[in-house]
């Protein structure tokens, strides 16, 4: 077994215990610690699948920001720290017979899809995702470039540079004459939406979660 | 196990069932939103596999970046709507919003 192939099978099981234990616990703290280990070994998958700014990004973004904010949650809405809001015993039972058999469709029909060729990684492809090193070209990507498509003839004209990608194979599909110039765009449209979304979902959650009366304890009888 | 693109998606399934089943009996509104995450996280995985072993190039991979700003806003709105909910009934449970119902 090569150490690739052991690292995965580490950081698989720790991914998916720890999601199988986010469902299985029942303090809300637990779940969150559960999550932060099934989280952080999915960033360890991304960094073995060579997508290291994704990995970065996950480690980053998520174990480091939407958990605290999920523990933050957790500290402002729990009366005390190990409070349980349990579920009954026919509906664990009745779950996790749905949770097998969702497992086991999702599986099957994974598994019954004949998937494309994998990608042979070499100095040829050295700027697609399938080789590491990816933050200049994600970088690119985001301002509107596709490094990853043009990589082996990058001063020749569109045409012959397109010509040459559909045979090399990288989009085997396309079968128009001329460059298809949508096909090289990046993703500057969907970056800029997408921060834009950022800031203004931010606004909107700090002013919905201002500082408000609270309710009488009467309405918990209601 | 080798590590290739059916053992990713192996990986990506069991955390997407995770998430549904978490989703769908927790009663505790913050496990609900762990649920979510751990479903974008069973996506992410997907993303990144296809984008490795795979001709995709990098799309995956930005896609993946994608799913993790929206995952970061999505949880900040839920958590404001938790404390918002929290402030009203002085309880996380779920299953004591039911104002509306008929």
């Amino acid at each position: 077994m090569s150490g690739e192939n052991f690292l995965f099978n580490v950081f698989a099981l720790l991914t998916c215990g720890g999601a199988i234990a986010v469902v299985v616990s029942q303090t809300v703290v637990r779940m969150a610690f559960w999550l932060v280990i099934s989280l952080g070994s999915t960033a360890a998958l991304f960094f073995l699948a060579n997508a290291d700014f994704v990995g970065a990004a996950q480690l980053l973004i998520y174990v480091g920001g939407t958990l605290v904010l999920l523990v933050f949650g957790v500290m402002l809405t729990a009366s005390g720290p190990y409070m349980k809001i349990g579920t009954s015993a026919g509906e664990t039972v009745v779950a996790g017979l749905v949770g097998l058999l969702f497992l086991f469709v999702v599986l099957s029909s994974v598994s019954g899809v004949k998937w494309r060729e994998p990608v042979v990684v070499s100095a040829e492809n050295v700027a697609t995702g399938a080789v590491g090193n990816t933050l200049r070209p994600l970088g690119l990507s985001f301002l509107g470039a596709r490094p990853d498509l043009s990589v082996s003839e990058p001063d020749q004209d569109l045409v012959d540079d397109f010509h040459s990608i559909t045979k090399r194979g990288l989009r085997p599909d396309l079968s128009v004459s001329e460059p298809d110039q949508d096909r090289r765009t990046g993703y500057l449209l969907p970056f800029e939406i997408v921060s834009i979304h950022l800031l203004v979902v931010l606004i909107g959650a700090s002013y919905l979660a201002r500082a408000k009366r609270r309710a009488e304890p009467v309405d918990q009888a209601a | 196990m080798a590590a290739d693109l059916n053992a990713y998606l192996l990986v990506g399934a069991v955390l997407f069932v995770c998430g549904v089943i978490c989703m769908a009996t927790k009663r505790n509104g913050i496990g609900v939103l762990m649920g979510v995450e751990l479903v974008l996280n069973g996506a992410n995985v997907n993303f990144v596999a296809f984008s490795r072993y795979t001709d995709l190039g990098l799309d995956g991979q930005v896609f993946s970046l994608f799913v993790i700003v929206l995952a970061a806003a999505e949880a900040a709105v839920a958590l404001a709507i938790a404390l918002n909910f929290y402030n009203n009934h002085l309880t996380i449970d779920v299953d004591r919003a039911n104002k509306l119902k008929g």
